[in-house]
């Protein structure tokens, strides 16, 4: 398969994953700030800002922030680079470079949902509605693919971006929550953001605490929007991709890193990670990030572009 | 017929393919009662249907950075099956001698010692490369995809307006035209006999792998486009989809000791054909444009060692310049001592002194078209341009006489097309593509119908806003019944409900029973009353 195209694959997962998780992660901050009266606005929306990794405008000179500007910059305001908006827009940008390798029906389920944009319907819709909608349309677009593309190298590096950003998401989710101010506990709606609360109670019998929620977002091994879940999975395609069978050890960088992400989580107490979790969390969405620059080293780019310089016939 | 009211008011004197007259040509007879049977609001809507339609699939291009859907009428264009006869004898004519015409140019030139074309026409084209000459393709073609542009007269007869063997475009909207119009007029549809134009991607690429180097079993062949940013990337695409063969840019390939490698996640691999969609000018640097960053430095020399064929091939623009179709009939009589069966249009040549004083003399009544100029681009309607203009034009051609060439104003023919709800005549022309696989010359039975939208435009090209049309090809006949066939056994096995299923079916008496027992029989209460939970 030609590295170009791998690329835009990789890259529509992750930018499919990354719009949907970012619909998640401020529908929870939403619903904290509009519910809790005790929640500083813009303390709590500097921190959302900070975790999704944009800037965050001085305390002097941005005045106090609002919950409308923060949700606009990172929904709906396509010169952000990470909103939902520039997301969806780079999804679609791909999707067309890869064209003719995608199935018809992800190609229309990525195409029509792009063409909410420019006609104005996504900025229009009431924000939760605009939230719900990326939800449904991320599920068709990967409901889409999974029903319809072939599972050869291009399904590979799709997966492989969709879990790596997930990894990276649910990270950033987990550090919102655990840095939340308000006197709430921000647990059982991160829970249901990402889906998780009924299978959580399930799972822990009611017994419903902080560090019971944190770990189940970040250990389970069967839910799949978890950390370890999502980084077995980005292992597991490594490993597809990985033509030759190996004896010793792992000569991928991204597997390294990845491996010795998950081993670090899972191997470790639990208390240890709990006691600094935005820290903790920053490392993993460095290594992500890592993992991501080694995919794209070793298969994306193979040799530098060359150009040519001199003498032509005329 | 609500939607043809006051059309023949609007027709002018071209050749009108649906009405002759106030009555109905034959093969539009079907196609006019099933458009009697609807409303012209109900067209409007499916016709809107067809646009949304083409977004969503992402048929679209651009004009100045802005993505539009491809426009496409609703009305389809019909072509009787005696008109597509002469249509496909004489485009495989035509081809036939381009090929056998390139392949002396590049050659031993037996056609100018001849005297039947002068020299200087091929060498002073700006389309012919030295660096073609002695490149043979394995299996000697070079027009792999013609597209041979044919507008039909004021007699109904069609005649060759120019000929298209560098990269012809717009066979991807055929395809999808005639998958949108069947949608949309399906019941209309299913009562012709309609040539299938499905089969193009298969033919395109037998050709292509026919044109493989020798003793490659099985080649690896691409498609090369300029990238997504070019008007017609959503062909490229398509066609490489269609024919499940990679879509390349430049930049995805590498030249390596005469051979053509792509970069794969699985490191480098051998190209062997190259469906290019990308100008000579800019295919490769070191011998053209060393500025160009769409092509592959080295490809023309792993060309020339015979390790890839590049289709079609370089240097096919002389053979579609302007100035060389004039030329055309004559040539068909030198190769093949054969009549032309598809006539040119009237074509004086300013670089010849007596054309250019006639021409010079009638510049406000003739269409002045530049030699090399495609897409519309250059052309001077004499009856429509300004005395300003025309003094323009008049400078131009005496400052450089072999750069044009003149032509009667033709009356293209004129199809019905939906204007709000109502149908308008437009003028149209029509490009079938040709595939050569170096056995036979295959013509795809329909082609792209472009349509000039402006009232009285007669260019049509789509970079100038023109539409296009689904063009329906009939097989013989009249529609005939189906053939009846036998139904084959099939002793398939019963499919299991599951449990939900099987327990509905006797949930309704379970139900009963349940209220029966708890002392409230529904069938007792009016069915309208309040549900009020009494137990």
């Amino acid at each position: 398969m030609l590295s170009r195209i791998a690329e835009s694959l990789f890259w529509i997962g992750r930018y499919v994953e990354r719009a949907e998780d970012t619909a998640r992660i401020l529908d929870v901050q939403t619903q904290m700030m509009v519910e809790d009266p005790t929640v500083d606005i813009d303390a709590a929306c500097r921190t959302l800002l900070s975790v999704m990794g944009t800037e965050v405008p001085g305390q002097t000179d941005g005045g106090r922030l609002t919950l409308e500007s923060a949700l606009f910059r990172l929904a709906f305001d396509g010169d952000e680079a990470t909103s939902i908006t520039s997301a969806i827009a780079g999804a679609r940008e791909s999707a067309r470079r890869a064209r003719e390798t995608l199935s018809t029906d992800m190609w229309e389920a990525i195409n029509s949902t792009y063409r909410y944009l420019p006609s104005g319907r996504f900025r229009a819709m009431r924000t939760q509605d605009a939230f719900r909608w990326m939800r449904e349309r991320a599920a068709v677009i990967n409901g889409m693919a999974d029903a319809t593309m072939s599972r050869d190298e291009g399904w590979h590096f799709l997966v492989l971006g969709r879990s790596l950003e997930r990894a990276d998401m649910t990270a950033r989710l987990v550090a919102t929550s655990a840095l939340s101010p308000g006197a709430h506990s921000a647990w059982p709606t991160t829970l249901r953001a990402c889906g998780a609360y009924q299978s959580f109670l399930r799972a822990y019998r009611g017994l419903e605490t902080d560090r019971e929620a944190a770990e189940y977002l970040l250990l389970d091994r069967l839910f799949p929007r978890s950390v370890v879940h999502a980084l077995t999975r980005a292992e597991l395609c490594l490993r597809n991709l990985e033509a030759s069978g190996q004896r010793v050890g792992f000569q991928d960088e991204a597997q390294r890193l990845l491996g010795r992400a998950r081993a670090e989580l899972e191997y470790r107490f639990i208390g240890d990670i709990v006691a600094d979790l935005p820290g903790e969390m920053e490392r993993l969405q460095r290594t992500c990030a890592a993992a991501s620059d080694a995919v794209t080293h070793r298969y994306f780019t193979h040799a530098v572009t060359m150009s040519w310089q001199g003498g032509a016939a005329r | 017929m609500e939607l043809f009211e006051d059309y023949l008011a609007g027709a002018g004197q071209a050749y009108d393919e649906m009405f002759d007259g106030d009555a109905l040509r034959g093969p539009y007879e079907r196609l006019a009662s099933s458009f009697s049977q609807v409303t012209g609001a109900e067209v409007r809507a499916r016709a809107e249907a067809l646009t949304t339609a083409y977004l969503e699939q992402g048929v679209t291009f651009d004009i100045g950075g802005e993505e539009r859907a491809f426009p496409l009428d609703i009305m389809p264009r019909v072509i009787e099956q005696d008109a597509w006869t002469v249509i496909d004898r004489g485009v495989q004519q035509r081809v036939k001698v381009l090929e056998m015409f390139l392949d002396d140019v590049y050659d031993t030139g037996r056609v100018f010692d001849d005297g039947v074309v002068p020299r200087s026409v091929v060498t002073t084209s700006s389309h012919f490369h030295r660096v073609a000459a002695g490149v043979h393709t394995p299996n000697g073609v070079r027009i792999h995809v013609a597209g041979i542009d044919l507008i039909r007269d004021d007699r109904g007869d069609f005649r060759v307006l120019e000929d298209n063997v560098r990269v012809p475009s717009g066979v991807s909207y055929v395809i999808t035209n005639r998958r949108a119009i069947s949608a949309a007029l399906s019941e209309t549809f299913t009562g012709h006999r309609i040539r299938p134009v499905g089969s193009y991607p298969r033919k395109l690429l037998n050709a292509l792998r026919a044109s493989a180097p020798a003793g490659v079993d099985d080649p690896t062949v691409v498609v090369l486009t300029p990238g997504v940013f070019n008007g017609a990337y959503f062909e490229h695409a398509l066609l490489a989809r269609t024919m499940g063969i990679e879509l390349v840019e430049g930049r995805d390939l590498v030249c390596q000791r005469g051979r053509v490698m792509m970069r794969t996640t699985r490191g480098l691999e051998q190209v062997h054909v190259i469906y290019r969609r990308v100008d000579d000018e800019f295919l490769d640097p070191v011998h053209f444009r060393s500025d160009s960053l769409l092509g592959c430095p080295g490809l023309m020399n792993a060309a020339r060692a015979g390790n890839v064929t590049i289709a079609n091939a370089v240097g096919n623009g002389v053979a579609d310049d302007k100035l060389v179709y004039s030329y055309v009939p004559e040539l068909i009589r030198y190769y093949l001592a054969e009549e032309p069966v598809l006539a040119n249009v009237d074509t004086w040549r300013c670089g010849d002194p007596v054309h250019r004083e006639e021409v010079l003399d009638r510049l406000g009544e003739l269409v002045l078209k530049p030699v090399d100029g495609s897409g519309g681009k250059g052309i001077v309607i004499g009856p429509n341009a300004s005395a300003k203009e025309l003094e323009t034009l008049r400078a131009k051609v005496i400052a450089e006489p072999r750069m044009w060439i003149a032509q009667p104003v033709v009356q293209l023919s004129t199809v019905p097309t939906l204007f709000g709800d109502r149908m308008r005549p437009r003028h149209v022309d029509l490009r079938p593509f040709a595939v050569n696989d170096g056995h036979k010359v295959w013509v795809l039975p329909g082609g792209l119908t472009r349509v000039a939208l402006p009232e009285g435009e007669l260019i049509v090209n789509s970079s100038r806003g023109g539409g296009s049309k689904d063009t329906w090809v009939l097989a013989g006949g009249r529609a005939v019944e189906p053939v009846r066939a036998a139904v084959p056994e099939v002793h398939a096995p019963p499919m299991d409900a599951g449990p939900a299923v099987v327990a509905r079916s006797a949930k309704a008496q379970q139900q009963a029973e349940q209220q029966q027992q708890a002392g409230c029989d529904p069938a007792a209460e009016p069915w309208s009353a309040p549900q009020v939970p009494t137990c």
